[in-house]
């Protein structure tokens, strides 16, 4: 098999709070192949974005910390000057962002905004500086796009700039994308044009794509492979299917759990009990799931939970799958799942 | 655009409007009168209320609104019984003096600010931020007179630096090079104490916009485009936490007014905040209504120009 496309390998990434440094990212290791999409899945809080934005190193710097190593096309990336970094953000790595309506300047010009990433990573004439953008709003499906080339971000849809931030990110046509909860913010007919905006970038340009959700339908209508995190860390991961049908970790089981099935009439959807803690607060003994799970008798868990490889490139954290059931299902107290 | 600014200029009349009749009011409450406490205490009570009659103070209040108002469109403020002179002409000489200073006062605030918060703000909690945030606090606790007293007396007194008073070198002939470069001197001590103190407001709502702003999700967009440090300031974070302090700009011109009276009072500077003040000592009614309604159409201006200027650097205004 070929070297990935990006090799993350036990990435901490840690932010100063107060005076001390607290690891939003815990012992992360990923790999992203041209041509495949990964989704990461895992509820608010569980530092989904802190990973997207520590693979360019966009962090500040003097408040964040950042152990292990990241290897973008066989080069590390981890410790590349800025001007390393600079060069690859851009033009090899495109990033789209959570809220479209706070990612664009709202002082500049939508074409101003898409020429910006082209004049920086591209030797283009000005003339084609701009035929080029006014091609990519087309390409987004961005209709009138020599008008909307003049407009502000205000005077745009979500759903419209949405596209926009799009466009800047496929402009210099990256070879790895990273789209943190690229639909979370659009409503849902919208939402499915993006999806395939985004699944077509994967088809036509072999991008590898890092899917950010933590929607489980967006994750098996698109991915290749899923990561579940919870609290800093992957917990699991496997390919799409597998992960569906044979899910082990109790994080993701809960999860699974928790979405309205169109199959089985559940009265009550099964939700997760409690929340991921602050930053400061989070557990960092053992399991990081132990206290979610309370009626999981203490010695099923490992001391010091490590990735198990359970099938063909199916991993799981942390020992305690092998004994996980719902609450109910065994105790007799009958709430949660029904 | 047009409309937009059309629409501003028209809201201006009510104010104004507004602003006259409030003036006139608290003109006629104000104890006593020209004629109260005379020159003369031979003059009778009889011929005072004579004079009385014949200035029209006995009569309604709406017969003097109206008659003040109306001169006042054709240009007549009065008379100043202290300088037995028109309103209009004493304030005309003064005028430019006050608006000259206060040019260059806005300049030198600017100036100072814009650098200040800049640095403040991007370099953050940094040795360079402590130290101008330092200033600042300083410039927010020490008053402007007492400021300003030092400035005259360490740089115009003890170092014999810069003039002490008046606003050009007697003799010089107006329109001359010599007349110019002389009435900076003598503007440049007095501007600068006071930008000195006024700008600590500015420096520390720029380095809080840019701090604030700095974390924008634009930015972080920016950076992932590649762009580089020195561009995203430049062209991300600059210029749209500059907006806020162009809205500022009309609370600036109320605040030089204020000012104003202070500094020339203190720099023995001929302009119209020393005028108001001995017109109010004196209490020369007419030149202080003048100089408070004078006073209040800078202020409404001054919004006019903030919400102009914001609506030239911001297409979410302009557009609408
Ligand atoms: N720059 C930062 N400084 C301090 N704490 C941070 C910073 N960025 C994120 N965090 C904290 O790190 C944790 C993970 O945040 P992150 O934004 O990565 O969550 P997320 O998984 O993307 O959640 P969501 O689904 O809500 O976007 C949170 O507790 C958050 O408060
Ligand atoms: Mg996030």
């Amino acid at each position: 098999m070929t070297d990935p496309l990006l090799h993350i390998q036990r990435l901490r990434t840690s932010f100063k709070i107060k005076d001390d440094y607290y690891a939003a990212v815990d012992d992360v290791s990923l790999e992203v192949n041209k041509n495949e999409i990964v989704a990461i899945v895992g509820e608010s809080g569980c530092g989904k974005s802190a990973l997207a934005a520590s693979i360019t190193g966009l962090h500040n710097k003097e408040r964040t910390k950042m152990d292990g190593r990241i290897s973008f096309k066989n080069k590390d990336i981890a410790n590349a000057s800025i001007n390393q970094l600079n060069q690859l953000r851009g033009s090899e790595i495109g990033m789209i962002f959570q809220d479209p309506l706070t990612a664009l300047n709202p002082l500049m010009i939508i074409g101003e905004q898409i020429e910006e990433t082209l004049m920086l990573h591209q030797k283009m004439s000005r003339q084609e500086r701009k035929k080029r953008t006014v091609e990519l709003l087309k390409e987004v499906g961005i209709p009138r796009a020599e008008q909307i080339y003049y407009q502000y971000p205000h005077q745009l849809s979500g759903g419209m700039r949405q596209r926009v931030v799009i466009a800047i990110a496929i402009a210099n046509n990256p070879s790895l994308l990273i789209a943190d909860e690229p639909t979370t913010a659009l409503d849902v007919t919208i939402q499915s044009q993006i999806l395939d905006l985004i699944r077509k970038l994967k088809d036509e340009m072999h991008a590898g794509i890092i899917l950010i959700t933590h929607d489980l339908g967006v994750v098996a209508e698109m991915a290749d492979r899923v990561a579940v995190m919870y609290a800093g860390q992957i917990v699991e991961i496997a390919p799409v299917i597998e992960l569906f049908d044979n899910p082990k970790h109790p994080y993701t089981r809960s999860l699974l759990q928790s979405v309205p099935s169109a199959f089985d009439k559940q009265e009550r959807l099964y939700v997760i009990q409690g929340v991921v803690p602050p930053l400061p607060n989070l557990p960092r003994e053992g399991c990081r799931f132990k206290s979610r799970i309370p009626w999981i008798p203490e010695e099923v868990h490992e001391k010091e939970p490590k990735m198990h490889e359970v099938g063909p490139g199916h991993f799981v954290r942390c020992t305690c799958y092998e004994d996980f059931h719902f609450i109910g299902e065994d105790g007799g107290m009958n709430h949660g799942a029904s | 655009m047009w409309t937009f600014t059309f629409r501003r200029v028209l809201i201006m009349i009510p104010q104004i409007l507004l602003l006259s009749i409030v003036i006139f009011f608290l003109a006629k409450m104000m104890p006593g009168d020209a004629l109260t406490g005379l020159i003369d205490p031979n003059i009778g009570p009889e011929a005072i209320e004579a004079q009385r009659e014949k200035l029209g103070l006995n009569d309604p209040w709406h017969v003097q609104y109206w008659n003040w108002i109306t001169n006042l469109f054709q240009g007549d403020l009065g008379q100043s019984f202290q300088h037995k002179l028109p309103v209009t002409e004493i304030i005309n000489q003064r005028l430019w003096n006050t608006f000259w200073l206060s040019v260059l006062t806005l300049i030198l605030t600017y100036l100072i600010a814009i650098p200040l918060g800049l640095i403040s703000g991007r370099y953050n909690d940094t040795i360079s931020d402590r130290i101008i945030t330092g200033y600042t606090y300083i410039g927010f606790a020490a008053p402007v007179f007492i400021f300003a007293l030092l400035m005259l007396f360490i740089f115009g007194f003890q170092l014999g630096w810069f003039p002490t008073g008046g606003s050009v070198t007697p003799g010089t002939v107006p329109g001359t090079w010599s007349f110019f470069l002389s009435k900076v001197y003598h503007m440049l001590l007095p501007a600068l104490s006071m930008a000195l103190i006024t700008t600590v407001s500015t420096v520390q709502y720029l380095r809080s916009e840019i701090i604030d702003t700095k974390q924008k999700d634009f930015v972080l967009l920016a950076r992932s485009k590649g762009v580089s440090e020195t561009r995203i300031y430049r062209k991300h974070i600059f210029r749209n936490s500059l907006l806020p302090i162009a809205a500022f700009f009309g609370y600036e011109i109320s605040g030089l007014i204020g000012g104003s009276i202070f500094i020339e009072n203190i720099f023995s500077y001929p302009g119209i905040g020393q005028l108001f003040l001995s017109s109010l000592m004196q209490r020369d009614t007419s030149v202080v209504t003048a100089l408070v309604l004078l006073f209040g159409i800078a202020s409404i201006l001054g919004t006019l120009i903030s919400d102009l200027i914001l609506s030239i650097v911001d297409p979410r205004i302009r557009m609408k």
